[in-house]
């Protein structure tokens, strides 16, 4: 199945882009396609203790299972304010 | 009509924010505003640019406000976060907390501004005098009992 990753941020710079377009096993978590993500990328790994995740435009968890078609974002540390 | 929660590139102003709150049995309300800072860590700030995941990030200002209803159930709060480029002594972002006693209205502004840091989705691109980088705070999780504890707290001490 195709799913939509956004980056932002470092995040963003590193892979060179703010929307990606990535192909995830079906069953697979968002946990997993952060994993193909850094192979990809492997400065990404830096993050892999201090990012957190988005799904559909909602907060969501590294263990939530994803559909075709959804929208998951990696959100390395906020800095509003 | 003025939303009670915003994402915006257009310059903020406390005014617009007050007038976006029902003042019926009010009696007081806290303003903060957020300014870029003209020096970090020593260094000389030229500008900031501020980034969002916009929907999510207007979610997390929703949530703040929803986390203040129930600690404060009289306050009414509206918050608004300014992105893209913003200036030295420029706004970023501006609460109003109203409610019928003040002390309610500074505990909650104070709420506000300790979660936005905490949970939501935008960043600060820092332009310093000699170079940039990216501002990394924390790690946005909602759910982050013992963060929010501590925002609870720093309000209110």
């Amino acid at each position: 199945m195709r799913v939509t990753v956004r980056l932002f941020a470092r995040l963003r710079d590193i892979a060179g882009s703010g929307e990606l377009t990535r192909e995830a096993p079906a069953g697979a978590n968002v946990g997993l396609v952060w994993s193909s993500l850094v192979s990809e990328f492997p400065e990404l790994s830096a993050y892999e203790k201090s990012i957190s995740c988005a799904v559909n435009a909602d907060y969501s968890k590294f263990s939530a299972v994803v559909a075709e078609g959804d929208e998951i974002a990696f959100l390395p540390p906020v800095s509003g304010g | 009509m003025v939303p009670v929660t915003a994402i915006t590139s257009a310059p903020l102003e406390h005014d617009a924010l007050v007038k976006a709150l029902d003042v019926s049995g009010i009696g007081a309300v806290s303003t903060f505003l957020g300014l870029v800072r003209d020096n970090n860590l020593g260094k000389r700030v030229l500008h900031l640019e501020y980034e969002a995941y916009e929907p999510l990030a207007l979610r997390g200002l929703e949530l703040i406000v929803a986390e203040a209803k129930e600690r404060w159930p009289s306050v009414r709060l509206a918050i608004h976060h300014r992105i893209g480029r913003m200036e030295i002594g420029e706004a970023s972002v501006a609460i109003a907390a109203a409610s019928p006693h003040r002390a309610d209205a500074f505990a909650a502004s104070r709420y506000a501004i300790e979660r936005i840091k905490q949970i939501v989705p935008i960043w600060k691109h820092e332009y310093f005098d000699g170079g940039d980088v990216w501002i990394e705070g924390a790690t946005a999780d909602p759910d982050n009992a013992e963060a929010r504890e501590k925002a609870l707290r720093i309000a209110c001490a």
